[in-house]
């Protein structure tokens, strides 16, 4: 107990989290899109979040960090419209689709990087050294990341309420009716899956720049934390309307980074955090089957107890 | 208004499962017209819808719509100028966006398509308006999740999005076919309003003989990918489901088998 409370006191410990749950917060926002709004669980993800940070390591060596974190997502967008070409036009079964990219995105990381699987940003100027320098105030990564983090809400939000921001919106609900609304199914998969993987390149470059490291393997399993993040949002913020679930988003990856934290504290190894997130997520989804069935056994338990005690009161009356 | 001709569709040639859903088929409607088609199950009726709503490319022929070829006009296009309706309520609108959400997406088929931030004041008078006259209340429910919805509310909003911008064509697909009988009763009689009303040409699938002679101004019977029966006018008039039952047996030299048919 006295460690938990030590844990909340210490305030680096916290702050740090938050930074980290804001950038990968981009992250989550783009999972989503995809697989919230569009209902396909894209896992390019893994691919093109490296493909951000790769990106922007590359572009920041030259001497631009901020430029690296545009085109960083650019870069995932483009990854976004092979995977959907992949499943729009030439048919390749959603799942596969971002498994292809996600292979080939391995590859393309590495030759990004010039052949080498990570890279370091020692010496090389950061969006965050960059503006701490520039403005001269600390706290550099909280306002950059609260900054970045509400544009990126306010904008999507306001997108998805656009004509095509709903076309979009209804494509992962139901495709048939998008289509007969005289919309272009494959258009609209192809426009959300590259915002989702723009963003998803986008927090791929500034956590590279926030650890000031890039490795190849960086994405790993990123699609899963994503998921895990957006469910821990839903289930405590809710999901009544597009703009809560955003805001949802955000917070529940801020809170997935504090859980992590806290692991980590209570001396779990970072490398066993990704099983830990793969059995979150998966009770996570199939907690209302599991609910169904403890409900279940609960009653039959209960009919077979009552049985007994129903003998035994019989037995009561006759003596 | 719609023309087709020699229209031919074979599903899986040259293999066992070969089947031809529709066999040269001819047909052309007026503007205004308002054909029920009836047939038993596999005779190519909602082949023949799949066609011209271009779900599938047809083999042979060719589909004129308003004096265009659309023939290999994709799908989306099509539906531009062509409303569809399924049996299933559940297909035509999307669950968790609200009604007006979802009226706004049947709106995007007009030729005004700008992207503007959410649905506009004007545009939101305009479906409170249409949904009034539905009389069912919904139009007090602009901001409920459509899959709250009964399946009869979702059919007559389905209904209300695929004429919201008036169509050239209405392909209505056993729309009412899910629906309890006093609801079915309830979106038939929307149905009919809404044709008269737009004057829209107007297909309609139904198993029920009575409403197909009781809808519409015309009336087509199906089998085997081919029409035939064609009736209109007086003949039409003049017949009883009886009559159409013993008409089928002539000319298709068996009995109709769908037990909703003889009930009804």
């Amino acid at each position: 107990m006295n460690l938990l409370i030590n844990l909340f006191m210490n305030p680096l410990l916290i702050t740090s989290s938050v930074e980290l749950g804001l950038l990968y917060g981009l992250m989550t926002l783009g999972l989503f899109i995809s697989y919230r709004i569009l209902d396909i669980p894209d896992l390019t993800v893994d691919g093109s979040f490296t493909l951000g940070a790769a990106v922007s390591v590359v572009v920041a060596t030259m001497g631009h960090p901020i430029l690296g974190i545009f085109l960083a997502g650019i870069a995932g967008s483009c990854a976004g419209v092979v995977t959907a070409t992949l499943q729009t036009k030439l048919k390749v079964q959603p799942i596969l689709a971002g498994i292809l990219t996600m292979t080939a995105l391995y590859s393309i990381n590495i030759m990004v990087m010039s052949g080498k699987p990570n890279m370091s940003f020692r010496g090389i100027e950061t969006i965050f050294s960059k503006m701490k320098t520039m403005l001269n105030i600390s706290f550099v990564p909280m306002i950059l990341g609260i900054s970045i983090v509400i544009l990126v809400m306010v904008v999507l939000a306001l997108f998805l309420s656009t004509q095509l921001g709903l076309a979009i919106r209804a494509t992962g609900d139901n495709e048939d009716m998008v289509r007969s609304s005289s919309v272009n199914v494959d258009f609209t998969k192809t426009v959300g899956l590259a915002i989702a993987n723009s963003l998803v390149g986008v927090s791929g470059a500034l956590i590279a720049q926030y650890q000031s490291y890039t490795d190849v393997s960086m994405g790993v399993g990123m699609v899963v934390m994503g998921i895990a993040s957006l469910i821990i949002g839903e289930v405590i913020f809710g999901r009544k309307s597009i703009r809560r679930n955003i805001v949802a988003a955000i917070l529940g990856s801020i809170i997935y980074r504090l859980i992590i934290s806290l692991a980590i504290e209570f001396n779990i190894s970072a490398s066993s955090m990704k099983l830990i997130t793969a059995i979150i997520v998966t009770i996570a989804i199939s907690y209302p089957v599991l609910k169904g069935k403890i409900k279940l056994t609960r009653q039959i338990s209960l009919r077979k107890s009552k049985q007994p005690r129903m003998k035994g009161s019989e037995s009561h009356v006759k003596n | 208004m719609l023309k087709i001709s020699h229209l031919t569709k074979t599903f899986n040639k040259g293999t066992v499962n070969e089947r031809v859903a529709m066999n040269d088929v001819s047909l052309h409607l007026p503007t205004g017209e308002f054909v029920t088609v009836i047939g038993s199950n596999g005779a190519g009726k909602s082949t023949l819808f799949n066609l011209i709503s271009g779900c599938y490319l047809s083999d042979n022929g060719n589909i004129e719509l308003d004096g265009m070829d659309i023939t290999f006009i994709k799908e989306h296009k099509r539906a531009k100028t062509i409303g569809r309706i399924f049996q299933d309520p559940l297909k035509g609108t999307a669950p968790s966006m609200t009604i007006e959400e979802n009226l706004a997406l049947a709106y995007l088929r007009s030729t005004k398509k700008n992207i503007s931030f959410g649905i506009s004041h004007k545009d939101r008078a305009f479906f409170k308006e249409r949904l009034a006259a539905l009389g069912l209340g919904l139009e007090d429910r602009m901001k409920t999740k459509m899959g709250l919805l009964s399946g009869g509310q979702r059919q007559a909003v389905t209904l209300l999005m695929s004429i919201l911008v008036t169509p050239k064509l209405l392909l209505l697909d056993e729309h009412t076919a899910a629906l309890d009988p006093s609801t079915a009763d309830k979106v038939i009689e929307i149905t009919k309003d809404i044709v008269k009303e737009n004057h829209i040409t107007t297909m309609m699938i139904t198993h029920n003989i009575q409403s197909a002679l009781y809808l519409g101004n015309r009336t087509i019977m199906m089998d085997n990918g081919k029409i035939i029966l064609d009736i209109k006018d007086e003949q039409r008039e003049n017949m009883t489901v009886e009559k159409l039952l013993e008409l089928f047996k002539k000319e298709s030299h068996k009995e109709l088998s769908n037990d909703r048919m003889l009930f009804s």
